[in-house]
């Protein structure tokens, strides 16, 4: 049992996934083990075929005690017993190799008896010291890289496996990974926060999951199909946006409406939360550091989304005469693909036709949307008096994969906030 | 600030500190009468006198070790070796005596003794005078070894070794003492082991020292047409080596090029390489390269021997293998 997290002291295997008698590579997966904070992979250090699961799926093992024995096929192997590894080290003949395969050993065609052992020579149990750091698991699988590209590899969390080296004889150097944006990295990843900042400059960042969010995925995948949704509700005042909104169209110069204003302020808030910015990617997250702002549009027989780009940097008037634009537009069939794929978020919008709230379905990779209900005069206490205030409902729906409930709660507050206070939306 | 010959500048180092400290003199072939093979001498006779100017025999052994006895007993001898092909014969002097002296009387006794003179190849000198030893000397354990490659780096470091209290094998060059350069006048020191960026860069690093540093600058400028910036490092000194300013520079370019005139095997490059793969292993994006001397006795023919030496060419092909560009 490896310890696969600096904490873990014993690991629970899940399930085999290397059956007895089949054959296993370095690096690949043996076994799914459940540590102190997640399911993991413990993953081959050597090549050979399994020969025996010491442990039976569901158990519980103390790290450093033998799980599983991989070597050649028909070899003999001493069940359950740790100390056989110890004893192997030196790889001289030992006394318990000698005894003969217990019938329930080798299967899968391997031709235990009347085999002479020879466990000792090549036989080599899964059981191994801690980890090595994630370089080093990498190294195993002899890919062929500089000592540079396996540092900014290992920094970045990339995966040099399969990555073509333009360097002599293959070998993967710097310039090979500027190109690259990011790739998942193996089994035995570094540690790589939830959320990192994406850097300046860079349209998106690619972060290889982590093992909790690969959990949450499939486990919430599991129970909610492929997008496993969660909805968050949130009431907002607009009576100054009301008010901005009136003398902004006052002064002319083209109308500016509800729903723009709302995108604007959507894109800003994205821009202060980036952890709600992004696609999934199935075996990455994409956080985007561009925002562009789908917005769903009815048409006449279904619904498409055009997209604002960079919605963030936009004035509200290049806004209001965008979505124009692209609506009427999008009603008459001439968007191009370009106008309505690579949004990172989106709106949908069902106010003017009266609907309190609704949730509404998420448009993948992205991981959330925005559902815009009607504006209503509402009965709101204030400072302990009953006083009619224009309200709004939004309602998010996050894909739990990417979002977690607080995370979908903070980005809402700060979009609140800012449509509560409309001038946040100027500076 | 005047411009100098090489050769001009060690001769106002010698002359400065020869009028600084009176223990400080001057001994070799041809260095009084004669001024110098080279000239490195010319007026110090005629201003100091035959007891601190001395011109010897043609015995190397002999007159270094008569400078290792004076150091030791509190003079400042500078001896000139009229090139460091004939060192060869003073080598056990060197070696033995002026090495070990400070080692084996537990202190007691040192030799602040300078051995200066050419090194290397000039031009169609022939096998036997055209060699490059400073690897040898830097291999020794209490000898420190600097090697100019500019006026001002001449007379700064030959001011530093005269007054340092250990031996220092001071190596110029044939081909360096009619380079010109500005030199600063009067009292300028380079402290010993400090090396120089000689040329800025981002791209790679090429470290050179001597003769070495003019191919490197001339390499460094044709790649730069070629879109590359290379960092030219010159030693300077090669024992005591900065190691910080190599690997520093490294660290930042991420590929190096040691560029050297002698001999590849356990030469000087061979040092500095083994230093960058073990500090900083993990900041290399390529092997580090290095461009040397051919592995022959260096021919007398011509273009044959043109072709031996390190030139512009070769630095600016292994450059362009460390950045994968070819």
């Amino acid at each position: 049992m490896e310890a696969l997290s600096p904490t873990m002291e014993e690991g629970r295997v899940v399930e085999w996934k290397k059956q007895e008698g089949e054959p296993v590579a370095v690096g690949d997966v043996l076994a799914e083990v459940e540590t102190d904070k997640a399911v993991m992979e413990l993953v081959a250090r050597a090549a050979g075929t399994m020969l025996k699961h010491v442990v039976a799926a569901g158990a519980t093992v103390p790290v450093s005690e033998l799980v599983a024995v991989i070597g050649e096929p028909g070899e003999a192997v001493e069940a359950g017993n740790g100390k056989k590894t110890e004893g192997r080290k030196d790889g001289k003949a030992e006394g318990p190799a000698a005894e003969p395969a217990k019938p329930e050993a080798p299967k899968a065609g391997a031709p235990a008896p009347g085999t002479q052992p020879t466990a000792d020579r090549e036989n080599r149990p899964t059981s191994m010291p801690p980890a090595p750091p994630a370089a080093a698991a990498t190294e195993t699988g002899r890919v062929k890289a500089s000592p540079l590209a396996r540092k900014i590899a290992a920094e970045r969390g990339l995966d040099l496996q399969g990555v073509a080296g333009s360097g002599p004889q293959g070998r993967i150097v710097q310039r090979d990974l500027a190109a690259l944006s990011a790739r998942p990295a193996a089994a035995a990843a570094p540690q790589v926060p939830a959320f990192r900042p994406v850097p300046a400059g860079e349209p998106f960042a690619d972060v290889p999951l982590s093992q909790i969010r690969k959990t949450i995925a499939r486990r919430l995948a599991q129970s909610l199909g492929p997008v496993p949704t969660f909805y968050l509700t949130i009431e907002v005042d607009m009576e100054r946006v009301a008010e901005a909104r009136e003398a902004l169209n006052a002064a002319g110069q083209g109308k500016v409406s509800f729903n723009d204003i709302t995108i604007k302020a959507v894109a800003l808030a994205l821009k202060q939360h980036p952890a709600c910015n992004a696609w999934w990617q199935d075996d990455h997250i994409r956080y985007w550091n561009e925002v562009h702002v789908s917005m769903a549009v009815a048409i006449e027989d279904g619904l498409i989304t055009p997209v604002i780009r960079h919605a963030d940097q936009k004035g509200l008037r290049q806004i209001a005469a965008e979505s124009k634009d692209l609506a009427g537009r999008a009603r008459e069939r001439k968007l191009t693909p370009e106008e309505y794929t690579g949004g990172t978020f989106s709106v949908s919008n069902l106010g003017m036709l009266d609907i309190e709230e609704f949730t509404a379905i998420i448009n993948p990779p992205e991981a959330g949307i925005i559902a815009i209900g009607r504006i209503a005069e509402k009965p709101v206490v204030q400072a302990g008096a009953i006083v009619p205030r224009k309200r709004m409902r939004l309602t998010m729906s996050c894909d739990h994969r990417v979002i977690d409930g607080a995370t979908g709660a903070q980005f809402l507050q700060t979009l609140k906030g800012m449509l509560e206070n409309p001038l946040a939306l100027v500076w | 600030m005047p411009t100098l010959t090489y050769r001009d500048a060690l001769n106002q180092a010698l002359r400065e500190e020869m009028q600084r400290d009176d223990r400080v003199f001057l001994m070799g072939e041809e260095v009084g009468v004669y001024q110098g093979a080279y000239k490195v001498s010319r007026g110090l006779l005629e201003e100091f006198g035959a007891r601190r100017v001395v011109d010897t025999p043609i015995t190397e052994l002999g007159f270094a070790g008569v400078g290792v006895g004076a150091a030791m007993v509190g003079l400042r001898p500078v001896i000139e070796m009229m090139t460091f092909n004939f060192a060869l014969l003073a080598v056990d002097q060197i070696v033995n005596s002026a090495a070990k002296m400070r080692y084996m009387s537990n202190g007691q006794v040192g030799v602040p003794m300078v051995v200066r003179g050419p090194g290397g190849a000039a031009l169609q000198l022939g096998a036997q005078h055209s060699q490059a030893f400073e690897s040898w000397y830097a291999h020794i354990p209490g000898l420190k070894v600097v090697m100019p490659a500019t006026p001002a780096d001449a007379k700064g470091l030959l001011k530093s070794a005269i007054r340092d209290d250990n031996p220092v094998i001071f190596i110029e060059g044939e081909m360096l003492y009619n380079t010109k350069g500005e030199v600063p006048e009067g009292e300028y020191t380079i402290p010993l082991g400090v090396a120089d960026i000689k040329r800025e860069g981002t791209d790679v690093t090429i470290v050179c020292h001597s003769k070495t540093v003019a191919v490197a600058l001339k390499a460094a400028e044709q790649l730069a047409a070629d879109g590359i910036s290379a960092e030219v490092i010159d030693l300077r000194t090669i024992r005591p080596l900065d190691t910080g300013t190599v690997l520093e520079s490294v660290a930042r370019t991420h590929r190096c090029v040691v560029v050297e005139e002698g001999w590849h095997f356990a030469g000087v490059g061979a040092q500095v390489v083994d230093t960058i793969q073990r500090e900083i292993f993990d900041a290399l994006d390529a092997p580090v390269l290095r461009v040397t001397g051919a592995e022959v006795p260096m021919p007398y023919n011509k273009q044959l021997e043109k072709l031996a030496k390190a030139d512009p060419a070769k630095v600016i092909a292994a450059v362009r293998q460390v950045l994968y560009v070819d």
